[in-house]
């Protein structure tokens, strides 16, 4: 029973937290891993677009509610998420038109086309701002949970409790199905399989008659689609703030980086890598330990390894111990 | 030669100040900086005051209140200080209503004040520190302590049978410093504080935050901050099942709290300033009459030390920094007649005849230890959605 409690214990306050919060970076890394591998750039304006591209479906979503509609015990944002990422694809594109394409013609170097994509997340910044102004707002609505803690102790009887929000599955099962067509359309069709061959030899490329340009448009269409989804199930299971949204890009990074740049597996296993490190590792573990140790061995403290101010400080050692050690990352990526 | 000329010049000025009709007040508050949207009022409220004596025939049979106001800025330690050396050196202010912010309050009174012997009622600074220094009885407050809040919300704890509770503060000087209270104040009543962790404003996920305060766990949470980043803990908390009631301090409190937590409220406890009763009344007739908004932050403490620097100067006697600092706790506490908001002018009597008074003002004016508000706190809890008072400390 001891054990059940305890493992109960962590689900609720480790593992699902940190499965949820895993795919939504595993969402975000995808998208830069995708734009490193084919565009050759880091693209620093991701955190500023996803803000952007959930600004869009949080609006729709008001609209919608206003109308009257709802989607049962789904968030009306799920409704909305198409107008969402048709409205962050055509932003990606224009960006694409009015910005890189320019440096793309000239051959620039990967650094100058950072230098645009910074450009490029000040401007998005500004006008997530004008859009929907600075403040956090909040979209959610349907049943917020599919397990609640208290009903989960009354049916078990255990002393622990486990909630599960309906936003939590809701991300985990919509990264997963993402992810599936993702490799589907990279491994078996006739685009996809352009596409990796553009990653892999820009010139042999062109010299077997890709077009280059349907490559990179294909390319911020998946990455447009996938950094939607990212902010708006981040925006549902937490908040919407276009601030924390720019702070997402430390950790989307470090999974990319971590999972190897370029390399779509490795962006998934580096989010949720980062994401259980994240929290696994400012985790008190006191009462975990109370539950397998004799009374008397009750430790003072609070077995933690870091306070939890020092989460991000997390994401930094992982992400400069693998640039030291392994810089391929975990499925040797591209080395920045 | 010239020296004596000089001499004679300031001795001059200085027995022309004596014998003026007219005394100063210098209200020293940070009209620019991260204050600057509710010190206008603040000072509105001082001045008030002011007016209400003037209005009836002044202090000392006859003399007039003059206001000198300066900037305080709030964060500049230097610009507040070379204002309140100006207020004293060339104002020949008696008295320095201010400062607002505790930083700058406590830079003024022990570099400017204290070196002048001016003393000081500050309406605003709250901060624990000031219980502790000693300022050889020219400062006082009119505001309470920090340190006091924690004790109430202590004692709330207590009478409410608790005996564990896990504190969570936002991370800045008055989340730490009231959250330093609080711990003392219930481990001296015998409770246990299982853990206190800090938490930052506005962001995405405290579910970290929360599974750290639960692993320590207590019977209760204890967040000590503001609305936004208390709140998110408090729903956090809720929905993963780790606390069932919470206590909440005046940050925390306010009208988008409850939209914010849900079901949460229904175990949630809380103090906030309150001031009750005759003297709150009596207030909102004289700054409605007044066309002050009164209800504004701090205008009503403002109102109070303003009041209690005038009181004081007609209780000593005269007009002197000395007198005032004298007489500050004499006016402000029992025995004598109690005295609202607008009974100023009948105060100044009362004095003038040797009577004596006991200013209970806009904020039910209760002076304790070296001289700051003991202060009134209601307690409030949420029926039906919305906050209802317990009880009034």
């Amino acid at each position: 029973m001891d054990a059940l409690n305890a493992l109960i214990m962590l689900a609720n306050f480790v593992l699902i937290p940190a499965t949820a919060y895993g795919s939504q970076l595993a969402l975000g890394a995808l998208g830069i891993t995708l734009i490193y591998g084919i565009l050759r750039f880091s693209h620093f304006a991701h955190g500023d677009v996803m803000a952007i591209g959930t600004a869009v479906v949080i609006l729709t979503t008001w609209g919608l509610q206003g109308a009257g509609v709802s989607f049962g015990v789904l968030p009306t944002a799920l409704l909305a998420l198409p107008v969402g990422i048709a409205f962050t694809i055509l932003y990606l594109l224009a960006m694409d038109r009015v910005v890189y394409r320019f440096y793309r013609r000239v051959r620039a170097k990967p650094m100058v086309f950072v230098m645009a994509s910074l450009g490029v997340m000040f401007v998005t910044n500004g006008l997530t701002r004008l859009l929907i102004g600075p403040g956090e707002q909040r979209f959610a609505d349907g049943a917020r949970f599919v397990i609640s803690a208290r009903d989960f102790r009354t049916w078990t009887g255990l002393s622990e409790g486990l909630a599960l929000r309906s936003t939590q599955l809701l991300t985990v099962v919509v990264a997963l199905i993402a992810m599936g067509i993702l490799f589907y359309f990279l491994n078996r069709t006739r685009s996809g399989k352009s596409m990796r061959a553009y990653s892999d030899n820009e010139d042999l490329a062109l010299l077997s008659g890709i077009n280059p340009e349907r490559v990179v448009m294909i390319t911020w269409v998946i990455a447009g689609t996938l950094m939607c989804l990212a902010g708006t199930l981040y925006g549902l299971d937490k908040i919407f703030r276009p601030f924390t949204f720019f702070q997402l890009l430390l950790p989307m990074f470090a999974a990319a980086i971590v999972g190897g740049l370029g390399n779509p597996l490795g962006a998934i296993v580096g989010g949720y890598v980062i994401a259980f490190s994240e929290l696994g590792v400012t985790y008190a573990w006191r009462r975990f330990a109370g539950y397998f140790l004799p009374p008397d061995w009750m430790p003072e403290g609070l077995m933690q390894i870091l306070p939890v101010d020092y989460k991000f400080a997390v994401t930094f050692a992982i992400l400069v111990l693998v640039l030291i050690f392994r810089p391929t990352g975990i499925f040797r990526g591209k080395v920045i | 030669m010239k020296k004596l000329v000089l001499a004679s010049a300031i001795s001059a000025l200085a027995a022309g100040g004596a014998f003026a009709e007219d005394i100063n007040i210098g209200v020293i508050l940070g009209f620019t900086g991260p204050l600057e949207s509710i010190t206008p009022g603040m000072a509105a409220g001082a001045e008030m005051a002011m007016s209400e004596v003037n209005a009836g025939g002044g202090i000392l049979s006859g003399s007039m209140i003059n206001s000198v106001r300066a900037d305080s800025t709030c964060i500049d330690s230097a610009a507040a200080q070379a204002g309140a050396e100006r207020l004293i050196t060339s104002d020949n202010v008696v008295a320095i209503m201010g400062a607002d912010c505790s930083g700058v309050t406590r830079a003024i009174l022990e570099n400017v004040a204290m070196a002048n012997g001016i003393p000081m009622i500050s309406p605003s600074a709250t901060s624990p520190g000031f219980t502790e220094f000693d300022s050889g009885g020219l400062f006082f407050r009119t505001s309470p302590s920090d340190a006091r809040q924690g004790q109430v919300l202590a004692d709330i704890l207590v009478r409410r049978g608790i005996t564990s509770v896990a504190t969570t503060h936002t991370n800045n000087d008055y989340g730490l410093g009231l959250a330093t209270a609080f711990n003392e104040a219930f481990e001296a009543a015998g409770g246990t504080v299982t853990a206190t962790v800090p938490h930052e404003e506005a962001k995405g996920d405290y579910s970290a935050e929360v599974g750290a305060l639960a692993s320590a766990g207590g019977e209760a949470l204890m967040v000590l901050g503001y609305v936004d980043g208390g709140g998110s803990m408090i729903s956090t908390a809720w929905d993963l099942g780790a606390f069932d009631h919470f206590f909440v301090g005046d940050g925390v409190y306010g009208d988008d709290l409850l939209p914010r937590i849900g079901e949460a409220a229904s175990g949630l406890v809380g103090t906030v300033p309150w001031a009750v009763g005759a003297a709150a009344d009596r207030f909102v007739e004289v700054y409605t009459e007044a066309g002050v908004d009164g209800a504004s932050s701090y205008v009503a403490e403002s109102y109070d030390a303003a009041a209690l620097l005038m009181l004081a100067a007609q209780a000593a006697g005269e007009a002197t920094p000395a007198g005032i600092a004298a007489n500050v706790l004499n006016v402000a506490n029992a025995p004598g007649e109690e005295i609202f908001a607008g009974d100023l002018a009948r105060a100044v009597q009362i004095l003038a005849e040797g009577g004596e008074v006991n200013y209970q003002g806009a904020t039910n004016v209760e002076l304790i230890g070296f001289g700051e508000a003991s202060g009134s706190y209601r307690e409030f809890n949420v029926v039906d959605g919305d906050f209802a008072t317990v009880q009034y400390h």
